[in-house]
């Protein structure tokens, strides 16, 4: 595929504009959100670069699915403003943000008895009728290999365990293949094997040249994946930066609420978040 | 899987054919299916297959059997590709087209006219009133439950019952309010017929079928994306306010279209889309079409029940689609519990 022909026009959809590594992706400037009238997020400034691998930690609602509403364009910023590929989200059509960005719902139920190669083929929805969809197959059966999911890909969805579900819609997010993923708590419904296989799958998207933020609530997966850490409290950015800066036992436990101790993984170094306990 | 679906629609195609054959054979002045066709291709100006034998055979067919053959299945089809697209859009293997409030409100349109005499349109005034009636409660459950320029599924639910509610408190006052003749007349028109079914109740019909079918084709991929939920699908590309403004539209079209000329005929829309599903699977691409043959089926070979299964008395058609339809549906619920724990 030449690069003139994915700067395309199709219809009324642009075609994306590949990101070199360590441009800014999408980034939130200054941006206040409120939720029913609260606010969730206050002053949130945040830049996700493409090339890079993100993790959002934070207590149970410091504001980390918002932080995904907002940077993914479903939630619109009461102050302040959210670019994606350089321009307002909200400027962008509907149909164009499915080729720039997918989002891992935090929480996804399908509600009809679909088989699980149907599920993960919705995810190419957004490339039909361009160029790219004659990858429609191998992005596909490349997402279903990946997420290990292809020994029941004919199997419906509906009988499927919580993590073979979570596997199933992962699968459809990488074969949207977009340059942004978002994933919220993708590793929530996972065993120890398959939040690993995740979180190694999100390396090596980010190492490929995408922008991967990913909610997450083991403060160890954060530390021994991302390439930084931005840690959410009360809905205000607490820091942001290289695991081993910012997973301090000081930070952690003020945002927390709760002391811990830091150690260091004897092998690779990575930071060890542990609860103090007696 | 994929070889029974890929059998289904021409399987539904040949059976459509077959019952519209014997239907049409059947009644009063019985034609045999060889003459049936004969007479078909004549009314054509082509000349296949035998003429029937019965004198008053050619014109029995071309003026009463054949517009009612195909009222039946202009309207089966509308009521049953309604029903599978309602359920796609929300996600709820349980809407039907009375969710929107187009039935209720056909009802009330049509009772209103009947009970006030009016008939500025001779005998189409009850069919316009019950359209006209059928649009106009969608369109008030569409407006009262958006906000903020969305629509919440559940709301719209929920609108949809109390504006049901309503419109039955109204057809309650115009049956009370009625004089015996008029109070026979809504009794029969709400338990539906397609007795006395001319041509151009049929050319009336078949264009807001064929644009209802259109949308249908053209929002079928999209309606699989809106399985993931809301947020998936917009995080796919589509427009969901849209996309459940058009469908509800088509909906509105469809049934109320539907309705017009017949009267309430029950449960096509909720179990022809349900039986579709277990057989071909849930992706709309296949599911809308067969639905829209399910439904022509179902409510043909109904309407060949009603007019021969006793002697000289034809049988209402929505008594009939419900009297079969309920307990059906019934022992489908049953039978997926038992396979598969539920719907979901």
């Amino acid at each position: 595929m030449s690069s003139g022909l994915l700067r395309g026009r199709f219809g009324h959809r642009a075609l994306p504009a590949a990101l070199a590594a360590g441009d800014v992706a999408v980034s939130a400037e200054d941006a206040d959100v409120a939720l029913g009238g609260r606010p969730i997020l206050r002053g949130m400034s945040l830049r996700l670069h493409a090339g890079e691998l993100l993790a959002v930690v934070g207590p149970n609602g410091a504001g980390k699915s918002t932080m995904v509403g907002l940077l993914g364009g479903d939630l619109g910023a009461d102050a302040g403003e959210v670019h994606l590929h350089g321009r307002p989200v909200r400027h962008w059509r509907t149909t164009e943000l499915a080729m720039r960005r997918a989002v891992l719902p935090q929480h996804g139920t399908v509600s009809f008895p679909f088989v699980v190669t149907q599920v993960v083929a919705m995810g190419r929805a957004p490339w039909a009728g361009t160029p790219l969809a004659v990858d429609d197959g191998s992005a596909v059966a490349e997402a279903m290999a990946a997420t290990s999911v292809t020994e029941f890909a004919d199997r419906t969805v509906t009988t499927l365990s919580g993590g073979e579900r979570a596997r199933v819609a992962l699968a459809r997010v990488l074969a949207q293949r977009t340059g942004i993923l978002l994933l919220d708590e993708p590793t929530a419904a996972l065993d120890l094997h398959h939040q690993d296989l995740v979180l190694s799958l999100a390396t090596e998207r980010a190492r490929a040249g995408c922008a991967v933020l990913v909610v997450l609530h083991d403060l160890n997966l954060a530390g021994a994946y991302a390439d930084r850490v931005a840690v959410l409290s009360g809905g205000r950015l607490a820091a942001c930066g290289p695991p081993g800066d910012v997973l301090t036992a000081d930070l952690l436990g003020s945002v927390y609420g709760r002391p811990v101790e830091i150690l260091r993984h004897p092998r690779t170094g990575a930071p060890l978040v542990l609860p103090l306990r007696d | 899987m994929r070889t029974r679906s890929a059998i289904l629609l021409p399987l539904l195609g040949v059976g459509l054919v077959a019952v519209a054959v014997v239907a049409a054979g059947s009644g009063q002045v019985g034609v045999p299916p060889a003459e049936v066709v004969g007479a078909f291709f004549r009314g054509l100006g082509i000349d296949l297959g035998p003429m029937p034998t019965h004198p008053q055979g050619y014109n029995a067919l071309w003026a009463v059997r054949f517009p009612r053959v195909a009222l039946a299945i202009v309207v089966g089809a509308c009521l049953a590709l309604a029903g599978a697209m309602l359920q796609g859009v929300f996600g709820n293997p349980l809407a039907e087209p009375a969710v929107v409030g187009v039935s209720s409100g056909a009802a009330v349109g049509a009772c209103a006219v009947i009970v006030a005499g009016i008939s500025v349109l001779g005998s189409w005034t009850v069919a316009v009133a019950a359209f006209v009636g059928g649009l106009a409660a969608t369109a008030v459950v569409y407006a009262l439950s958006r906000s903020d320029g969305r629509t919440e599924v559940v709301t719209l639910v929920l609108t949809g019952i109390a504006v049901n509610a309503f419109s039955f408190g109204c057809i309650a006052f115009l049956i009370f309010v009625a004089d015996p003749q008029a109070r026979e007349q809504i009794v029969f028109w709400q338990l539906g017929s397609l007795n006395g079914t001319t041509w151009p109740a049929v050319y009336a019909v078949l264009p807001l079928t064929a644009a209802g079918a259109f949308i249908a084709v053209a929002v079928a991929r999209r309606l699989d994306l809106l399985a993931l939920g809301e947020g998936p699908a917009r995080h796919l590309g589509v427009n969901v306010e849209r996309l459940r403004l058009v469908v509800v539209l088509a909906v509105a079209l469809l049934v109320a279209s539907g309705v017009a000329f017949t009267g309430i005929v029950g449960f096509v829309g909720l179990v022809v889309p349900h039986v579709v599903r277990m057989v071909a699977g849930p992706a709309h691409a296949l599911l809308l079409p067969a639905s829209a043959l399910g439904g022509a089926l179902v409510l043909l070979a109904a309407d060949l029940l009603a007019r021969t299964a006793v002697e000289n008395a034809e049988l209402p058609l929505g008594m009939l689609t419900s009297l079969v339809g309920g307990p059906f549906f019934f022992w489908l619920l049953r039978r997926t519990r038992s396979r598969q724990g539920g719907w979901a």
